[in-house]
């Protein structure tokens, strides 16, 4: 069964990828559209970040042969919690724990974001940068 | 100014509220708005945004509405987010007539008015504002992503995802495995409530399991007191 995958702004349905209890393997070749992670010789990299694999970990989250990675166990190793309907195949995953704000120093970076206007046009929060920007979130309930 | 309603049920839900065409006239009430303003209300001129997956909330740790957060030119958080001026007066409103104590509405007005002159005056001075918080400020202020806040918002995550393709049942249960998580989150209640029937679509969640949470709170605020120089003293949550 394809598995879909909410991973941040992200959201795809993997027919390669596939459910073995709480592993979810992802082929490598399908990680970079799904999580924007990607397998480089230095660890799993995603822009500028790059986390090692640890190597007591690495037998057990690369399935080398089958080139695909348990997305699952690398996830939860970045301290982000997955909630999941093995019903239909879906894996929602929150937002990495202990973002570590508290030990950064210097002006707090406000995250980009895309998101469409009523028409569905696309804005983001950086086509704003040179302009303050008051961001007012509301909702109809 | 950038507007983003957290709106699962999509524009349908939003659309009528970008310009209302008719305001409950106890609404100006309790939230303290001035009836000769809005009736000069004009259609929006700045975007209006719709996250229907509340991905500001899980970006800025957003967990109620109506939050706001002020941006510098550089992209920096300068105050993170808050309620902008509201008040828990609604907690004292008869639910028969829609009214709240004078006390209570004066307040709200005035807090809402301190409020808009501290966003002018930051407007005006920019980083001279008294009003711009220092980095370590915001920090402080901003809500940290616990496990269990991480775990809730995957829950919702999923909520969403089944509501979005008619799976309202499973959606619902994912919902109130995110409620029982992060009880105060008011975002993930409000838009459980209102996607828990269609006919609740653009609704406000002001369901009986809304005011027995409400009531639930006892003695602490749903809206935290705005902390902002020249903000009088809160007035009790009820």
């Amino acid at each position: 069964m394809a598995q879909t995958v909410l991973y941040g702004a992200m959201e795809t349905e993997l027919a390669g990828a596939a459910a073995d209890h709480d592993r979810l393997w992802i082929p490598l070749d399908d990680l970079e559209r799904s999580t924007g992670w990607t397998a480089k010789p230095e660890g799993l990299c995603r822009g500028e970040v790059c986390v090692p694999v640890p190597a007591a970990r690495k037998a057990d989250w690369i399935d080398g042969a089958a080139r695909r990675l348990d997305f699952a166990a690398f996830a939860a190793h970045l301290g982000h919690a997955i909630a999941r309907d093995a019903e239909r195949g879906i894996w929602a995953f929150g937002p990495p724990a202990d973002r570590g704000t508290s030990s950064a120093a210097g002006p707090v970076a406000a995250p980009d974001f895309r998101l469409p206007d009523l028409d569905g046009n696309l804005h983001s929060l950086s086509d704003y940068r040179g302009k303050k920007v008051l961001l007012y979130c509301w909702s109809s309930w | 100014m950038i507007a983003v309603a957290f709106d699962t049920g999509g524009p349908s839900a939003v659309r009528d509220f970008i310009r209302p065409p008719q305001l409950v006239p106890p609404m100006f009430q309790f939230m303290g708005w001035n009836p000769a303003l809005a009736e000069k209300a004009a259609v929006p001129t700045y975007p209006c945004l719709i996250d229907e997956r509340h991905t500001l909330g899980e970006l800025f740790g957003i967990v109620n509405v109506p939050t706001a957060v002020w941006i510098d030119e550089e992209g920096m958080i300068v105050r993170p987010p808050e309620a902008p001026g509201s008040t828990d007066a609604f907690r004292s409103m008869n639910l028969q007539t829609r009214e709240v104590p004078k006390e209570r509405s004066d307040d709200g007005k005035v807090r809402r008015q301190v409020y808009v002159d501290a966003l002018r005056d930051w407007i005006d001075r920019g980083p001279a504002s008294e009003h711009v918080l220092a980095p370590d400020e915001v920090r402080r202020r901003m809500r940290g992503q616990s496990p269990n806040a991480s775990l809730a918002t995957a829950h919702f995550r999923l909520g969403v995802w089944l509501a979005q393709h008619g799976e309202r049942d499973a959606g619902q249960r994912a919902f109130e495995t995110a409620v029982g998580l992060e009880p105060e989150s008011w975002r993930f209640r409000r838009q459980k409530i209102v996607l828990s029937d269609p006919a609740l679509t653009g609704q406000l969640a002001a369901t009986p399991e809304f005011w027995q949470a409400v009531q639930a709170l006892g003695d602490r605020y749903y809206y935290p007191p705005t902390e902002m120089a020249g903000m009088p003293k809160p007035l009790p949550p009820r």
